[in-house]
């Protein structure tokens, strides 16, 4: 990856106000995505990848503010810009697929219309070209008769379809950046893996950058050229995906890889992470993840670990990264 | 293998019959109540319409000869204690009706939506300003409120329709702003932000489409509410004068020759809760029309 990257996410740090307390959702994450290139965010739920991004391109709840960070995109800081210019980049130069797409489309309006809509409010095309590239769009995200079902309401499509138009609507005015915020995570198995699938091959098709927000290791593994691992609002891990898979470094990816289910009689047995994920109600101080982690040690308790490089491309932020690869737990 | 063909065609020929305004309309006419209802409201209407024209007598032509007499040929409903014909006065206070209560209707609609609108987009202080006024009205009755406006503008159509009109807003205004906020920290809203469409836009083809339902819903309900208390108002002498037809006079009137001159209740009283009745069962259509899986 020698060019310059697309979105480039510096220091970013995200509060909430809950009630009397401040939640530190996102505690100075910087990492940058390339053009063309799948990015996948893993963590569990509340560890901040979708505010990291959200916030990034102007989508924060009203309780949340940011606190410091740029989100450089071709150059440019999002986090500067007005309202007003944001919208003319969000669907036009970054697309977004929700989670569900139950909830995210409009239950009145006919796909087709929901589809056109994203070109026409910014003036990507002609009303005419706008109704062709719709036609288009369904067909090469796989919706039967483009023509007929153009027509229809959200409530007449499955899941997966109705995932598909929110795809389209995405990518109708040709992004650079796709988010796919848990693409996958309401639908069923099988049509989770034709969702990724059509991702991908659109991904190549158009030449864009995905970045693949997912609680789903396997998910990530099989899907993005590299991975970020995010805890309480902080990157634990860093590396290409292949390196993920060989030579994990971070006990909380060991654990995470250690909780998916594998298929078969010679599976190893699962082993969850003890606890949950915490809430950062202030400041981390010291390894966030030390609570849950068998290596920790005194010195996880009361010093914050660095991200620090340990292979090519390959950071990490622990104390005892070098045990973990070589297999202490 | 039959069963397994799909039919390429169903769709396309669907397509027309799939918006959400017809499905509603399918729901709706499904319940029996609601769409006999609607006939008797739509009647209702006509008659409001051209009541004054269909009417055998005026509403201040008093046959002095047949005064307090049942019902007859002449007088198909009787006359009142003072000669008035009881048929054509109802069809008159039919129009005074529905004009002050479709009247009233919309001024506490447009109050509450603007209000709601306001609160819910703006939030802060001004969302609980309002929102501690809508407590307030919904703390004292509204029926007082309307006796006061009343006894401050004085009688006829027009103050009665703003006496009626004006305390009624809070209901709306509460209704629009859990909308809104309920929609404004939606996926949906969410969704269509991450595509770049403007506030304006939202509120536009987001906000108001998927609001519209509960809305028409609300007004239906309003109506029936504001009809029984424009008649509650003529009962208690606040509402318009006599000889000017209303129910309400007609029913004070009725309640005092009880004994004597029953006709003089059954007549008003039946066309009024008959009309009361539907205008109910109109909105309990519309609210399982437009929100099949309950609550407004």
């Amino acid at each position: 990856m020698v060019s310059q990257p697309l979105l480039s996410i510096e220091d970013l740090r995200v509060e909430f106000d809950r009630g009397e307390d401040t939640v530190y959702a996102v505690n100075g994450v910087s990492f940058s995505i390339a053009e063309g290139e799948t990015l996948g965010i893993v963590g569990e739920s509340g560890s901040g990848k979708s505010v990291t991004l959200m916030s990034a391109i102007g989508l924060i709840r009203e309780n949340g503010r940011i606190r410091s960070g740029r989100a450089l995109f071709q150059g440019t800081d999002l986090l500067k810009l007005s309202e007003r210019q944001l919208e003319d980049i969000r669907g036009r130069e970054i697309g977004v697929v929700f989670q569900d797409p139950m909830t995210s489309l409009n239950p009145v309006m006919r796909i087709g219309d929901q589809i056109m809509e994203a070109m026409l409010a910014h003036h990507f095309c002609s009303h005419r070209e706008a109704f062709e590239r719709t036609l288009q769009l369904l067909h090469e995200m796989g919706i039967p008769e483009p023509r007929a079902r153009f027509r229809n309401y959200p409530h007449e499509f499955s899941g997966g379809m109705r995932q598909r138009i929110m795809m389209a609507i995405a990518l109708a005015c040709e992004p650079q950046l796709l988010i796919a915020d848990e693409p996958t995570t309401a639908l069923d198995v099988t049509v989770q893996m034709q969702i990724l699938a059509l991702l991908e091959e659109q991904r190549r098709k158009r030449n864009m950058a995905v970045a693949i927000i997912t609680h789903d290791f396997g998910v990530a593994t099989n899907f993005c050229d590299r991975i970020i691992v995010l805890y309480a609002g902080q990157i634990m891990e860093v590396a290409d995906t292949g390196a993920f898979i060989r030579e994990s470094a971070h006990p909380y990816t060991v654990g995470l890889k250690h909780s998916i289910i594998e298929i078969g009689h010679r599976a190893k047995p699962l082993k969850p992470i003890p606890g949950m994920a915490p809430t950062v109600t202030e400041m981390p101080r010291s390894c966030s993840f030390a609570p849950r982690c068998p290596l920790a040690t005194e010195r996880c308790r009361n010093e914050l670990p660095q991200l620090r490089e340990i292979g090519p491309g390959h950071w990490v932020a622990c104390h005892r990264a070098e045990e973990v690869l070589a297999d202490v737990i | 293998m039959a069963i397994a063909v799909s039919q390429p065609q169903a769709p396309a020929r669907r397509a027309r019959r799939n918006s959400p305004m017809y499905r509603a309309w399918q729901r709706y006419r499904k319940n029996w109540f609601a769409v006999a209802g609607l006939i008797w409201v739509i009647i209702f209407f006509i008659i409001g319409i051209i009541g004054p024209w269909i009417a055998p007598y005026s509403y201040t032509y008093a046959d002095f000869l047949h005064m307090h007499s049942g019902p007859s040929w002449q007088h198909w409903f009787g006359t009142d204690t003072v000669g008035y014909d009881v048929f054509s006065q109802i069809l008159y206070s039919i129009r005074y009706a529905l004009e002050i209560a479709l009247g009233a209707t919309c001024v506490s609609f447009l109050i509450g939506v603007i209000l709601g609108l306001w609160a819910g987009l703006a939030g802060g202080l001004i969302d609980i300003i309002v929102m501690r006024a809508v407590d307030f009205m919904f703390a004292l009755p509204s029926f007082f409120f309307a006796l006061i406006l009343m006894v401050l503008l004085g009688k006829g159509i027009f103050p009665m329709i703003l006496a009626i009109g004006v305390p009624g807003w809070a209901g709306y205004a509460r209704l629009i702003r859990s909308l809104v906020l309920a929609m404004r920290n939606g996926e949906m809203v969410e969704a269509a932000r991450a595509l770049g469409a403007s506030q304006w836009h939202i509120a536009r083809k987001y906000m108001f489409p998927n609001v519209m339902g509960s809305m028409v819903v609300s007004l239906a309900f309003g109506i029936p509410y504001d009809l029984t208390a424009q008649a509650g108002l003529s009962i208690v002498g606040m509402g318009l004068n006599p000889p000017m037809p209303s129910f309400g006079n007609m029913l004070a009137q009725a309640g005092a020759n009880i004994l004597g001159f029953p006709w003089l209740l059954y007549f008003p009283a039946g066309v009024f809760a008959i009309t009361l009745l539907s205008f109910l069962f109109v909105a309990d259509g519309l609210q399982e029309a437009f929100n099949p899986k309950g609550g407004v």
